[in-house]
């Protein structure tokens, strides 16, 4: 019973991320309005077969908008959690593999950058970077960005922020995943058959680990796009005229009484992405966790 | 894994609470007011000052808390724009318009028991016109040529030329009196002659005024005044529901004001300011150094538009430096109409190529910021490449401002009748007229009412012609205040917030 409603949650969550993503794809291509274009007369107009879910107060496309808000918050969401990945991923198996001093100085790291929240961390990029990080693309010497790539960029400090934010949760999770792994006989198998650590960890430790990643990436990913929404809500993620879920909804708290389905439009986009991005985690997980598999196998033997 | 599912969850909810904060914010506050007595004021404004010596910086901030409140001038502009007697109880102008001698008030002290008499007229004139001060509006003071005191309590102010509007000019913020003694420190703790004297500045929150009991003229009702500085308008108009705040002269998010009129208990007064929202250009740097680019920027730009999406449609569109609300006003709103095709003209000939990029910075008011995104799209439509760039407020006083250093920026000058920043030999916009400094001087010395008003009208249409900057439209003063408070002024002729004659209805 419980296994068919996890599986439902799995086919429902993995659905809606599909339906995300691909009205993301979408909106590269096309969007019903251009997200930029007003047109004052139509302001704050309720949906219709011309709008969709609307306009704002300035006349744009509530749909077209959101389309290109998903655009940034995926964006922001997948950068910020890739470096999360990369480098906590790094930071666990050296630590695991390692073990001993340099263990103790990554982990303890790694604590550190876990106490600064995302938002503090992208106030102080912020600070550092200026609100679109073009102090810091200047200094890496990329002055012109193409037209397609601007929201993106503007969201830099965000990317940056949770991907800080997200490298102790690789770490950490790598690091114990990985030190129950070197303690399996194949890993001392292969450590008495003279591999390197290097080659352990590479052949023998991270596919192992893939699993908990996964779904891991899965579960971080949702956070990302709640934070990346909280970042641009308080101005701090994808600068304007860039649209963005945060900032569409902050946009439209002062319109509540006259608009308020301005509010619940992107407050919905919100929460379908990271229900959807909640449930395909929790599912990939009862699929992917070993432990579920054997009681699987052990019910099928068992009608066998 | 377990582990990283707690944190995880950890994460998510402070997520939650960083959105949560404004709306609890509001209801936490609201105690301390509730039980207060009706004799303190909680007002808010947009902008926080950068100092409190109005005498030494361009931000209108400083006098919308020092003016009439702290500080006072010889004259004084009362609610209606209209010259008042000030800390001179009247005065006399010879026939030949060149000597003004004050009568002064007797037994008046600054807030540090310094006295007042001649000898501060004389130092505070002397002070603005020198050549290191550093007023704001040194213009004013340029026509004095000498403040002399036959006695204490008389002041003697010569001038080179006839000035018009001397009297008017001498009631600005930035013409007030300042104490020898207290001059060097007034940036931090202002001291001057008025009915309120400051308490404390808690920088980034409020500044804290209260009651001057040693004042020489009527007392005020109100025995301490707190201003808040809040741009963000979700947390105005929930700080204005929550009883947080008592009121706020111009209310950053028009757009609530149809749900606040409702309301017993907030009176909603739509009044006018002396606020000329520009986009100012920096007029040196190429491609805005071209008045056709400038011209087809005016084009590109629909004002009614902007009035309508961004400020809810208070404010009136303007076509050149100056508000229909000050005399002399010529209309000139439609000297470039909105004209996508026209624009793309101008620019085609000035050499601009699409998507040429045009960077606008915008200050934290959210007119400038609402405003910048309908003209980056309006930009947008004529194959330009706007990029917008929020700015703090101090940055953008440095960066803007005092260096210059921008390509457009959109912001609200609310100075009255302020045509003179136009014949200035520096200003941040960087617009250089010989031909405007000469109308200008010819106005400035003009002494014939008719022709002053002639004069005005000529160079409001230099202004447009040229359009140094893109003209946007006039500030609406949307004022929002509690129902019981009453002498709160209904329009903004200069930039202030005298509230001297504000008290609680019981």
């Amino acid at each position: 019973m419980i296994r068919r409603g996890r599986a439902a949650g799995l086919i429902i969550g993995g659905l809606l991320s599909a339906a995300i993503f691909l009205v993301t794809a979408v909106s590269f291509f096309w969007t019903p309005y251009s997200p930029t274009a007003i047109a004052i007369l139509e302001r704050l107009q309720g949906p219709s077969a011309a709008h969709w879910l609307g306009t704002d107060p300035f006349g744009r496309d509530v749909a077209s908008m959101l389309m290109v808000g998903a655009q940034n918050s995926l964006t922001v969401a997948l950068v910020g959690v890739t470096i999360g990945l990369v480098l906590g991923v790094a930071f666990g198996t050296v630590a695991a593999a390692r073990g001993g001093v340099l263990d103790a100085l990554l982990m303890r790291v790694s604590d550190i950058a876990f106490a600064f929240p995302a938002l503090l961390t992208a106030v102080m990029l912020t600070a550092l970077f200026g609100p679109d990080g073009g102090i810091l693309l200047r200094g890496i010497g990329i002055t012109t960005i193409p037209t397609w790539a601007t929201g993106m960029a503007s969201g830099l400090n965000a990317m940056l922020a949770i991907g800080i934010f997200n490298i102790p949760v690789f770490a950490r999770i790598t690091r114990g995943a990985a030190m129950s792994l070197w303690k399996r006989e194949f890993v001392t198998a292969a450590r008495a058959a003279g591999r390197s650590d290097a080659s352990v960890t590479w052949v023998h430790i991270l596919p192992n680990l893939a699993s908990v990643l996964i779904v891991q990436v899965t579960i971080q990913f949702a956070l990302a796009i709640v934070a990346e929404a909280g970042l641009s809500y308080v101005g701090l993620g994808t600068q304007p005229p860039n649209p963005s879920w945060g900032r569409l909804l902050y946009d439209s708290q002062t319109f509540i009484d006259k608009a308020p389905l301005l509010a619940i439009f992107p407050g919905l986009a919100i929460t379908l992405a990271v229900l959807g991005l909640n449930l395909l985690g929790d599912g990939l997980r009862d699929l992917l966790d070993p432990r579920l598999r054997i009681v699987r196998y052990g019910t099928e033997r068992k009608a066998a | 894994m377990r582990e990283g599912r707690d944190m995880a969850q950890g994460f998510s909810a402070r997520r939650v609470a960083a959105i949560a904060l404004a709306t609890a914010l509001a209801g936490v506050v609201q105690v301390g007011t509730a039980e207060a007595a009706k004799d303190t004021l909680i007002l808010a404004m947009t902008l926080e000052p950068p100092h409190m010596d109005p005498t030494a910086g361009a931000a209108s901030a400083i006098r919308e808390v020092t003016y009439a409140n702290i500080y006072e001038g010889l004259t004084r502009i009362d609610a209606k724009g209209e010259v008042q007697p000030g800390l001179a109880e009247n005065w006399t102008v010879s026939p030949d318009a060149l000597t003004y001698t004050f009568k002064l008030r007797a037994g008046v002290k600054f807030h540090d028991g310094a006295a007042f008499d001649c000898s501060v007229v004389k130092f505070s004139y002397e002070r603005a016109v020198a050549p290191d001060s550093t007023n704001a509006q040194k213009g004013l003071f340029e026509p004095i040529a000498a403040t002399s005191c036959p006695d204490a309590n008389t002041a003697v102010v010569t001038l080179k030329r006839p000035a018009a509007n001397f009297l008017f000019s001498m009631g600005w913020g930035d013409a007030v009196m300042i104490s020898p003694a207290s001059a060097a420190t007034n940036k931090t703790n202002p001291i001057g002659t008025g009915p309120f004297r400051f308490k404390n500045w808690v920088k980034g929150d409020r500044v804290v005024l209260e009651r001057n009991d040693a004042y020489w003229g009527a007392k005020p009702a109100l025995a301490s005044v707190t201003i808040r500085f809040m741009s963000d308008p979700s947390a105005a108009a929930a700080a204005i529901a929550a009883g947080d705040i008592d009121a706020f002269p111009i209310f950053p998010a028009p757009e609530t004001l149809d749900r606040f009129k409702t309301d017993p208990r907030f009176t909603v007064k739509i009044g006018t300011t002396a606020g000329k929202t520009i986009m100012s250009l920096n007029n040196t740097r190429p491609p805005f150094n071209d008045v056709r680019v400038r011209r087809a920027l005016a084009h590109a730009i629909d004002k009614r538009a902007i009035v309508d999406g961004a400020m809810s449609g208070f404010g009136a569109p303007i076509g050149s430096h100056y508000v229909p609300t000050d005399p002399g006003y010529v209309d000139l709103v439609n000297t470039y109409p909105y004209d996508i095709a026209k624009a793309k003209v101008l620019l085609a000939e000035a050499g601009v190529k699409p998507g040429t990029p045009i960077t606008i910075t915008l200050p934290p008011p959210p007119y400038a910021r609402r405003s910048g995104e309908v003209i980056a799209a309006l930009l947008q439509q004529v194959g330009l490449a706007p990029k917008l760039v929020p700015m703090e407020w101090a940055q953008w006083l440095e960066q803007v401002f005092k260096n210059s250093d921008f390509d457009a920026t959109i912001i609200s000058h609310t100075e009255a009748r302020d045509l003179d920043i136009y014949a200035r030999d520096k200003y941040y916009f960087n617009y250089q007229s010989p031909e405007y400094k000469a109308l200008y001087k010819q106005y400035l010395e003009s002494r014939d009412p008719a022709q002053q008003t002639a004069l005005l009208g000529e160079l409001q249409r230099k202004l447009a012609s040229d359009e140094p900057n893109v003209f946007l439209f006039a500030l609406a003063k949307t004022g929002i205040w509690s129902a019981k408070l009453r002498g709160m002024w209904d329009n903004n002729p200069i930039p202030a917030n005298d509230v001297t004659g504000v008290s609680w209805a019981e």
